[in-house]
């Protein structure tokens, strides 16, 4: 890629955590029967007439300001106009120049140190529904249930410049969300869906080349090979001569490649005019002052906050404030237990891996964060060893409660005590003449030997240092 | 701006209108008149008005973010041109 930049611009649909829809009182409860959360506005009835969501309207202003955007105090809505049956109005209530936030731009991590990335604007709009097509009925099963949800639809300016930029300001995107709790980020289900617009120019040109949009990359991974792929074909057709379509493509994960929706598109002209059925939404200072002193820490900075208040290392601190519940509840035990970097071991060790393998949340815990510093505090203390610690984890994660009352309910206590520790090793020793002879002799190495023999027949309750301090004197 | 009877047929497409050759003849003049009106409007001199998006002067009527269930699903769906109880049925559209 040395004759070419790649010029990426993102735009994010996130669908916002309301109880109700955009402009009706549907709910938008995720997985109901068909048509069960549709009413005459979010079918499209004729005369039908839509009232906004003040929820709505605050979280998608909350979002732009945690995105240092201009929240206008009188943005509109427009209608996109276009024919598809899970859009029953015939048009979508959008946004386009006068939307609610506008020029902004987030911090995203790259590599070892930052990069600034613009924010266009932030528009509201609501989703379409779904429709299931069933070729040997030559029909479509439309459901109007996600019709109407509230969307905020996020666009970057094109400021990235590799596929894995995307991701991470992707990630940055995410995580704000979730530490707004604003919406509930799942990529599969759908509220978080991305789309990107892919242009490759020549080095030091000032012009942008011909643009893609691609679609359908419905997971992290997803983004970064969709983009890989498409860097690489725009870069073969311009290399053998020939042209770059401006055009939507699909991007197949089983395949691995993105494929072009031919002949959709060409008919798009969505002719945007002001929704007559809608006033502007009038906002005022003290309303989004109100709003600013809201927002939670946010994920950078806490993560700065991570590193000098806590002296944790740059990637403890990344690790730890991604997800706002783990960085809350890794605060919450540095409170019972100070000793940030062992918690932090711990919690990006055998904790993370725990919620990994069961596919859960740090809500659905038992384990409080005073009995998880706990935890952390014996082994630290020598009452139990690390192997112990992170062998009982999941399980106290599980049932909760006083880590000290479970293992000593368990019998799993180290043995500190060198009397009775040394009989053990006596044991060992007798039971090994050979590997002791050989010790002696000056193979030295067979020390991690014997301490494993200990240990076995402690079944991992010894005190390694104990241990090492007995052999010695003793062999 | 002239409107052909050409572009009418388009916007006529877009909006799945069917119009004969004499009604789209008919539109494109009417269409003409219409931005022929609009033209004079663009001769004001408009230079530190704000643009003006509704004449209602009232701020946004804002609901309560609660949900509320007002029908029935046989209700809504028995506004489909058909249905199996669940579902609006459509002529297949992919
Ligand atoms: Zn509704």
């Amino acid at each position: 890629m040395a004759d070419f930049e790649v010029v990426i611009g993102l735009e994010v649909h996130a669908q916002l955590k309301t109880e109700s829809k955009l402009f009706c009182s549907c709910s938008t409860r995720f997985g109901s029967e068909p048509n069960e959360n549709v009413c005459e506005v979010c079918s499209g009835m004729p005369g039908a007439l839509p009232t906004l969501n003040a929820k709505a309207v605050e979280f998608a202003a909350k979002m732009g300001l945690a995105m240092n955007c201009n929240v206008s105090l009188g943005s509109i809505f427009e209608r996109k106009n276009y024919f598809y049956p899970d859009s029953p109005n015939g048009y979508q209530i959008s946004q386009l120049d006068n939307a609610i936030c506008q020029n902004g731009y987030i911090e995203i991590p790259v590599g070892e140190s930052t990069k600034r990335v613009g924010i266009t604007r932030i528009q509201l709009e609501n989703d379409a529904g779904k429709s299931i097509h069933s070729q040997a009925e030559n029909l479509s099963y439309v459901d109007f249930n996600r019709t109407g949800v509230p969307l905020i639809e996020i666009v970057s300016d094109p400021d990235m410049r590799s596929a894995e930029q995307a991701v991470s300001y992707l990630k940055t995107l995410h995580s704000i969300l979730l530490y707004l709790d604003i919406c509930d980020g799942n990529m599969e289900e759908g509220s978080f869906r991305c789309d990107a617009n892919v242009s490759l120019r020549p080095r030091g040109q000032e012009e942008f080349g011909t643009r893609v949009e691609l679609k359908n990359m419905n997971s992290f991974r997803n983004v970064q090979r969709g983009i890989e792929y498409e860097i690489a074909r725009q870069e073969d057709l311009i290399l053998d001569g020939e042209e770059v379509v401006q055009e939507t493509r699909l991007y197949n994960a089983e395949k691995n490649i993105t494929a072009s929706m031919r002949g959709k598109e060409e008919a798009h002209d969505y002719r945007y005019f002001p929704d007559p059925d809608l006033i502007p939404i009038k906002l005022t200072e003290e309303q989004v002052a109100g709003w600013k002193s809201e927002l939670p820490e946010l994920p950078l900075e806490k993560r700065a906050r991570f590193e000098s208040e806590f002296g944790l290392p740059e990637y403890d601190a990344n690790l730890l404030t991604q997800d706002r519940a783990i960085a809350e509840y890794f605060e919450a035990a540095v409170g019972c237990f100070n000793n940030p970097k062992k918690l932090s071991n711990f919690m990006m060790g055998q904790f993370m891996r725990e919620l990994n393998e069961r596919s859960i949340a740090v809500a659905d815990v038992a384990l409080a964060p005073e009995h998880f510093a706990e935890l952390v505090r014996i082994v630290e203390e020598g009452m139990i060893s690390t192997k112990i610690g992170n062998d009982v984890l999941p399980e106290l994660m599980e049932k909760g409660g006083s880590a000290e009352a479970f293992v000593k309910e368990k019998g799993m206590v180290q043995i500190s005590d060198s009397s009775e520790l040394e009989s053990v090793v006596d044991e060992v020793i007798a039971e090994n003449p050979s590997e002791a002879e050989a010790y002696r002799g000056g193979k030295h190495k067979l020390q991690s030997f014997f301490v494993g023999q200990v240990m076995r027949k402690t079944r991992g309750k010894a005190n390694p240092a104990l241990v090492n301090e007995l052999l010695q004197k003793k062999l | 701006m002239s409107i052909t009877p050409e572009r009418v047929a388009q916007i006529a497409k877009l909006a799945r209108l069917e119009l004969d050759d004499e009604k789209q003849r008919l539109f494109a003049g009417q269409f003409e008149d219409i931005l022929k009106y609009m033209d004079t409007l663009n001769g004001l001199d408009t230079a530190g008005t704000e643009p003006l998006y509704s004449p209602v002067e009232q701020p946004t009527p804002l609901r309560e973010d609660k949900a509320e269930k007002r029908f029935e699903r046989d209700d809504i769906v028995s506004n489909a041109p058909e249905t199996d109880g669940q579902f609006f049925i459509v002529p297949k559209i992919v």
